[in-house]
């Protein structure tokens, strides 16, 4: 659906909110906490297709909300938002699809944020508020004017704060440890905090399924290579700062997508040769799967090396 | 055209019957002279004015006697609706979607009126006229998913999504093809499907996995699935089975064509808003082979089906007994002239 930006409000100095609103004020599809929407961007040639968190409130139907932190390297999404999208423009917005919803079986939810990374809790913390659910949120930032999440956050006492920069890093199994049987954690940030979560998790006895995280993906920049698709009879060369679903899109080749983020399974594609190294760069295919280089992810996944032929 | 009701039994007397243009409207499942199992899914879109796939859900002559028959299942075993306490959000989902979807698809029918969460619904056929309020339980005689299940044909499964898989979590079902909800609450995709043979191999079920936990909003998709029933009885479950499995051995030649059912269910799947959960409506359509040997292409094909289906397929749908006599029975309607693509009548 095409909506119009309705407003463009600077959280901190590299994280805006942006408001969608349906041009006749129809009603927006409501949407479960923790969903995204894939925003599109016409760049040129290409339409670029990023996914963001909604940040605003699931059971309102009014408007979406999401917050784009600037990213100067990245392949130019975020950038485009931050330079070239104003209020009154008219993007293409998707409908919500959620790859990192709350287990509502829980007893408890423990929500533990890193950075940009408090986007999907922004919403949960609204179902969960509305629910009636327990919960606690924890939001790691290095420095209060870098801790854009600050501006979203609702004035609990359910919610804490950690700025390393005032000596107030979270220790991760002290978040874990005394909660009741039965709690969910759920993780989204850098790396490094997924990582220390699930190990805190994994020392204290945690089930597995108890553990949750969003390891949301921007597919990386790279260099250019070339790509074969066999059943569209086509080579084509993937830029610098463009991804290869992106450039099969471009070719007019039909794939299919769901999160651009490399974990949802759906642009999985059957590579019939290959002469080099395939860089995955997502969470979907296995290790096995990855060593035999017979299928790729095109949303975040690249090449180097003589040639790849696809069954596209 | 304004829906008659028939005034009909699946049980008992069995007095079911499907009118003329009930016949012509069945939702016959075989594109093609054979049938394997596969991944038959394609999107539910309003098809074809008068089909079965013209609204998201149907609602036809058997509607009032369908939802009598299953107010007496459900008197006489409550089971046959359950809700895992975190599948209420998407009991309130599901309400709202066949509310919404029959007050626009059937306006004549039904009506809703909503002013913030203070909802008005009213169903003409079944004589309900209920004032509630949306997501406060207290407010209606029921839970929202028994509530609107008892006023809607078809079983309904609410799938919650979790750790990539679907998990069987709620649930109305009284009209089932020989599977139990009481049995599979709580399981997943996999652990539900395992009785299934063939399938597993064929890869079917590692691909559908995928292709459903990715349905999104607004775009729901649909399948057709069929079996063999003995008589025009919706419950078919294995709680029941003493009541309806030795009727099997009922059957003549003298009697087949009367007695013996083309069962298939109309199965859609649409993603819920607020809960991500999945609902996944089986909707059951019966014929009796008489009934559908009047369409001479559809009395040609099934034939050739059943005559090359492979046994652990028959077995499976339990009707290897009365196969050869079933197949007998349609020869007759079959010339060996050949048959269009597709499954409508010619
Ligand atoms: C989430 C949605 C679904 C639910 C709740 C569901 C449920 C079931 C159940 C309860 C059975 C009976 C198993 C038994 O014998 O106990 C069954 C059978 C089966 N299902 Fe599913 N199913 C779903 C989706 C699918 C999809 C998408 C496919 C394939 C494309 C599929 C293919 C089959 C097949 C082939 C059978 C055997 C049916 C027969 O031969 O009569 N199912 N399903
Ligand atoms: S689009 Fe989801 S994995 Fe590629």
């Amino acid at each position: 659906m095409m909506l119009r930006v309705a407003s463009v409000e600077p959280l901190s100095p590299l994280v805006t909110k942006f408001r969608f609103v349906h041009p006749d004020g129809a009603a927006l599809p409501l949407f479960s906490g923790g969903a995204h929407v894939v925003v599109e961007m016409p760049d040129g040639e290409m339409i670029r297709r990023n996914a963001y968190s909604l940040v605003s409130d699931p059971m309102d139907g009014s408007g979406y909300e999401i917050a784009v932190r600037r990213e100067d390297l990245g392949r130019g999404g975020s950038l485009y938002m931050h330079t070239r999208v104003a209020e009154g423009d008219l993007l293409g917005v998707g409908a919500p699809a959620n790859l990192f919803g709350l287990d509502l079986r829980a007893r408890k939810h423990v929500l533990v944020a890193g950075g940009i990374g408090i986007t999907p809790f922004i919403a949960q913390i609204r179902q969960l508020t509305r629910l009636q659910l327990p919960f606690e949120l924890h939001y790691c930032a290095r420095s209060r004017s870098e801790a854009a999440g600050l501006a979203l956050l609702p004035d609990l006492p359910q919610v804490h704060v950690h700025i390393s920069d005032e000596g107030n890093r979270m220790d991760p199994a002290e978040v874990l440890s005394g909660q009741p049987l039965g709690t969910h954690a759920y993780t989204c940030g850098p790396e490094g905090l997924v990582a220390a979560m699930a190990d805190a998790g994994a020392r204290l006895g945690w089930p597995e399924a108890a553990l949750h995280s969003e390891t949301f993906l921007a597919p990386p920049p790279g260099k250019p290579f070339r790509v074969t698709l066999a059943r569209s009879a086509l080579t084509l060369t993937v830029g610098p700062d463009q991804s290869l679903l992106e450039a099969l899109e471009a070719a007019g080749v039909d794939a299919p997508w769901l999160c651009r983020g490399g974990v949802c399974g759906q642009c999985e594609t059957a590579v019939l040769s290959c002469h080099g190294r395939i860089e995955h760069h997502d969470h979907w295919l296995d290790d096995d799967e990855k060593a035999a280089q017979t299928k790729i992810m095109p949303c975040v996944s690249r090449f180097q090396g003589q040639d790849l032929i696809l069954d596209r | 055209m304004t829906l008659r009701f028939n005034d009909e039994t699946f049980r008992g007397d069995y007095t079911y019957h499907n009118s003329a243009a009930a016949v012509r409207r069945f939702p016959f499942p075989f594109d093609q002279d054979s049938y394997m199992y596969s991944v038959n899914i394609e999107p539910h879109r309003p098809t074809r004015a008068g089909s079965v796939f013209e609204h998201r859900f149907d609602v036809d002559e058997h509607y009032v006697a369908e939802m009598q028959d299953r107010a007496i299942t459900l008197a006489d075993d409550p089971l046959r609706c359950q809700s895992l306490p975190h599948m209420e959000l998407a009991g309130w989902d599901f309400l709202e979607l066949v509310m919404v979807c029959k007050s626009e698809d059937y306006p004549d029918m039904f009506t809703l009126h909503r002013d913030g969460d203070r909802w008005h619904w009213i169903n003409r056929p079944l004589g309900i006229d209920q004032r509630f309020t949306f997501m406060d339980t207290s407010t209606l005689p029921c839970g929202p998913l028994e509530y609107i299940g008892r006023q809607t044909q078809g079983d309904h499964a609410l799938l919650d999504q979790r750790e990539g898989n679907l998990w069987m979590d709620a649930g109305i079902v009284t009209s089932q093809a020989d599977w139990s909800l009481d049995f599979n609450i709580g399981m997943n995709f996999f652990e539900w499907h395992a009785p299934v043979p063939k399938a597993h191999e064929l890869g079917i079920f590692q691909r559908a996995l995928k292709f459903l936990t990715n349905v999104q909003q607004g775009k729901p998709s649909r399948r057709l699935n069929w079996t063999m029933t003995v008589n025009p009885r919706l419950d078919t479950s294995p709680e029941n089975y003493h009541k309806w499995g030795p009727e099997k051995r009922t059957i003549t030649p003298e009697n087949v064509g009367a007695k013996q059912y083309l069962r298939v269910e109309l199965q859609s799947f649409y993603r819920l808003p607020r809960s991500n959960a999945l609902v996944f409506p089986i909707r059951c359509y019966l014929i009796s082979l008489e009934d559908l040997v009047t369409v001479p292409k559809w009395g040609r094909r099934f034939h050739r089906v059943l005559r090359d289906l492979p046994d652990e397929l028959a077995e499976y749908k339990g009707f290897a007994v009365n196969r050869s006599m079933i197949v007998d029975y349609l020869a007759r309607f079959d010339d060996g002239a050949e048959t269009s693509a597709g499954i409508f009548p010619d």
